[in-house]
């Protein structure tokens, strides 16, 4: 390894993606357009739930049950529902994602110690949301219940006993922010993207445009002209995930629990994996599109699906879970999620760092492997 | 190595069970303008390329600057300039930056860059444009820039694959003339071109055909080798016509085709125009707007080879 050549590749590669629109957005638009786009709209948060009602009793018990639903912060009313016919309506044209139907004698039932069944109508096409709907419509009904059983009690002068009582404390993430969630993975997303990409592209580019044959006739070697190109996006990628994280603190209140050493060292070695990955692609393909394509499609895909950043693989199938391998984001974002939410130690989590370092070297080798083979042989 | 910049010994290339160089032998003196020529896919880049040590040879050997191609490839590398008609600098670079970023791959910096920087601007004539995209520059001149920056690192050695190709004729010649320049100070060139008047520029020239040397020497030992008969070059409104009828005819010997014009190489016997014409004119040839007794080029000498190959 000559410094002065690492020097001069590094050089006239930033000067390309100074003077390359379409790299430089790469690099710098998109990671700030997917960071808004997965901070504002990608969420999980169930709120504002659009709550209908049809109260057939209109009572003073009734009404105060559905002001016990309306003062939540998870249903937002929107209509009393007058006609039986149109609960139907209300749910087929999405007027209410809910609809509670309070039937006649509820107070009067209630009164006397008879069971009342209050019927409950959901939208269960999102399945997720309509899950977490019916718990918080069962969270509400039965703090009504506790409520109203306790006055009664107190007035028959029985002070009530809770035989269990399980209180929950949410850990890392206490008011269960998707954000809090997803800004690990969106780091892991974006860096891979654009390093995959950026990196792929600028030595396809060479070989597209011929450049690559002069620096096969000088001293410079293999090594040499990959870690020479790769260099800047390496600094760029670092720079682009301090942007996230400066970002993620500021708008979307996500600070680093744990060590922000352990954070950088993860990050350079999870760089080191999409570069790899960027410079396997590079050998293999002979023009930018399919260089693009290729890496768009191996760098998006299982880093949005199979690394754990939306969909957790714990609830995957086996063999998804074993296929799930492939990508190093999964890896990565363990240990960005340990180090930011958790705040844990280099313990939690050093078995991704060797996954990482295998999947890198592994990638490495085998493309230095395929290179040297293909200047040799054409 | 006494004196050659460049020793070849049985040097062969394939490529599975096509033989692109088949067992070549040739020796490039010191400071000479070397000529390489041949039809496209005659093997003359394949030739190139291993010399420059970026293709491994199947087997033979050649010796750079004094170093195996086998075994010491690196060292080649660092000894030699080279320039293709594929390398066209790079576009989105400015003329500096083009020539700073090579310099710095050869290991110049400070005071030498500068110096060698000034040097190439100045042989391509481009100095006080040192910030123009490489881009926008012409052909001709972009051709210029290349070589310069090709011998940044000034390499005892510099190999030139097809560099004018695609390349107005002046641009060619005043790129010619560059590389006398670089000849006069004592730099070896090794230039393959398939535009046979080049060669004439050469010194010494190998003719490839196949994969295998078919002539070597200078261009006019080549032509007093295999061109005995007089050449007369005479053009006519209808050459394909002309050409079928005298083809057979007892004065010719050879005869090639060039446009509207062709060159016949006649018997010894005719040795003036007056002569050839009637002789033409008894034969019936029509519409013969003009006839000159020409000295034969390099053209007629490749066409000759390869015809008398193909029969």
């Amino acid at each position: 390894m000559n410094l002065r050549r690492l020097k001069a590749l590094s050089k006239k590669e930033f000067k390309h993606i100074l003077r390359d629109i379409r790299m430089l957005s790469i690099l710098l638009i998109f990671p700030v357009f997917l960071l808004i786009v997965f901070g504002y709209a990608v969420r999980f948060d169930v709120e504002n739930i659009n709550l209908a009602v049809k109260d057939n009793d209109k009572s003073q018990l009734s009404s105060d049950f559905i002001k016990s639903f309306i003062h939540s912060k998870y249903f937002s009313f929107t209509k009393l529902i007058e006609k039986d016919a149109d609960v139907k309506i209300v749910l087929d044209e999405k007027q209410a994602q809910c609809v509670l139907i309070i039937p006649a004698g509820f107070a009067r039932d209630f009164y006397s110690n008879k069971n009342v069944n209050v019927q409950f109508l959901l939208d269960g096409v999102d399945g997720n949301t309509a899950t977490v709907i019916y718990g918080y419509a069962q969270t509400a009904t039965a703090s009504f219940n506790n409520a109203l059983t306790e006055k009664n009690l107190l007035r028959a002068g029985i002070k009530q006993l809770k035989p269990l009582d399980v209180r929950p404390t949410l850990w890392f993430n206490p008011d269960l922010k998707t954000t809090r969630f997803l800004i690990p993975g969106l780091i892991g997303m974006i860096l891979i993207i654009s390093g995959v990409v950026s990196v792929s592209l600028s030595l396809v580019r060479e070989k597209e445009k011929g450049t690559i044959e002069q620096i096969n006739v000088s001293p410079i070697s293999s090594l040499e002209l990959l870690v020479g190109k790769s260099l800047p996006y390496f600094l760029l990628a670092l720079f682009d995930a301090a942007l996230i994280l400066v970002a993620g603190y500021y708008i979307f209140d996500v600070a680093v629990k744990g060590s922000m050493i352990l954070l950088i060292f993860s990050t350079v070695i999870f760089i080191a994996c999409a570069i790899a990955l960027g410079i396997f692609i590079s050998v293999l393909s002979n023009s930018q599109q399919v260089a693009f394509t290729v890496a768009t499609f191996t760098s998006l895909l299982p880093s949005v699906i199979l690394s754990g950043f939306i969909f957790p693989i714990e609830s995957m199938p086996l063999p998804i879970q074993i296929i799930s391998n492939i990508t190093p984001v999964k890896f990565y974002i363990v240990t960005l999620r340990a180090i930011m939410l958790r705040g844990a130690g280099l313990s939690a989590f050093w078995q991704q760092w060797v996954y990482m370092l295998l999947f890198t070297s592994t990638l490495l080798t085998l493309a230095a492997i395929r290179f040297t083979k293909q200047m040799k042989n054409n | 190595m006494s004196g050659n910049a460049i020793e070849v010994k049985n040097l062969t290339k394939k490529f599975g069970k096509f033989v692109s160089v088949d067992s070549i032998n040739f020796s490039v003196k010191q400071g000479e303008i070397f000529g390489f020529l041949g039809a496209n896919g005659a093997g003359k880049s394949t030739t190139i390329r291993m010399l420059c040590g970026i293709l491994e040879p199947t087997s033979g050997d050649a010796f750079v600057a004094g170093y195996s191609v086998k075994t010491e490839p690196d060292s080649i590398k660092r000894n030699i300039g080279y320039m293709s008609q594929r390398f066209s600098l790079y576009d989105d670079l400015s003329i500096e930056e083009n020539i700073e970023f090579f310099g710095g791959v050869y290991g110049l910096e400070g005071k030498k860059l500068i110096e060698r920087k000034d040097w190439v601007l100045e042989s391509a004539q481009l100095t006080g444009k040192e910030t123009t995209l490489t881009g926008l520059l012409p052909g001709g001149i972009k051709q210029r820039l290349a070589l310069g920056v090709a011998v940044i690192h000034q390499p005892p050695i510099v190999f030139l694959d097809e560099p004018t190709s695609g390349v107005d004729p002046i641009s060619r010649r005043s790129f010619w003339e560059l590389i006398h320049i670089l000849s006069g100070e004592g730099c070896t060139v090794v230039v393959t071109t398939h535009y046979l008047e080049e060669a004439e520029y050469c010194g010494n020239i190998i003719l490839m055909d196949a994969g295998k040397i078919v002539a070597e020497g200078t261009s006019s030992a080549l032509k007093a080798q295999y061109i005995q008969h007089p050449v007369f070059e005479i053009e006519t409104d209808s050459p394909v016509e002309l050409m079928e009828k005298i083809e057979k005819a007892p004065f010719t010997v050879e005869i090639s085709l060039f446009g509207n014009k062709m060159h016949l190489a006649a018997q010894d016997t005719f040795s003036t125009v007056s002569e050839i014409g009637s002789a033409l004119e008894k034969f019936g040839a029509k519409n013969i707007l003009r006839i000159d007794r020409i000295v034969p080029t390099l053209e007629d000498v490749f066409i000759a080879l390869v015809d008398k190959k193909g029969k």
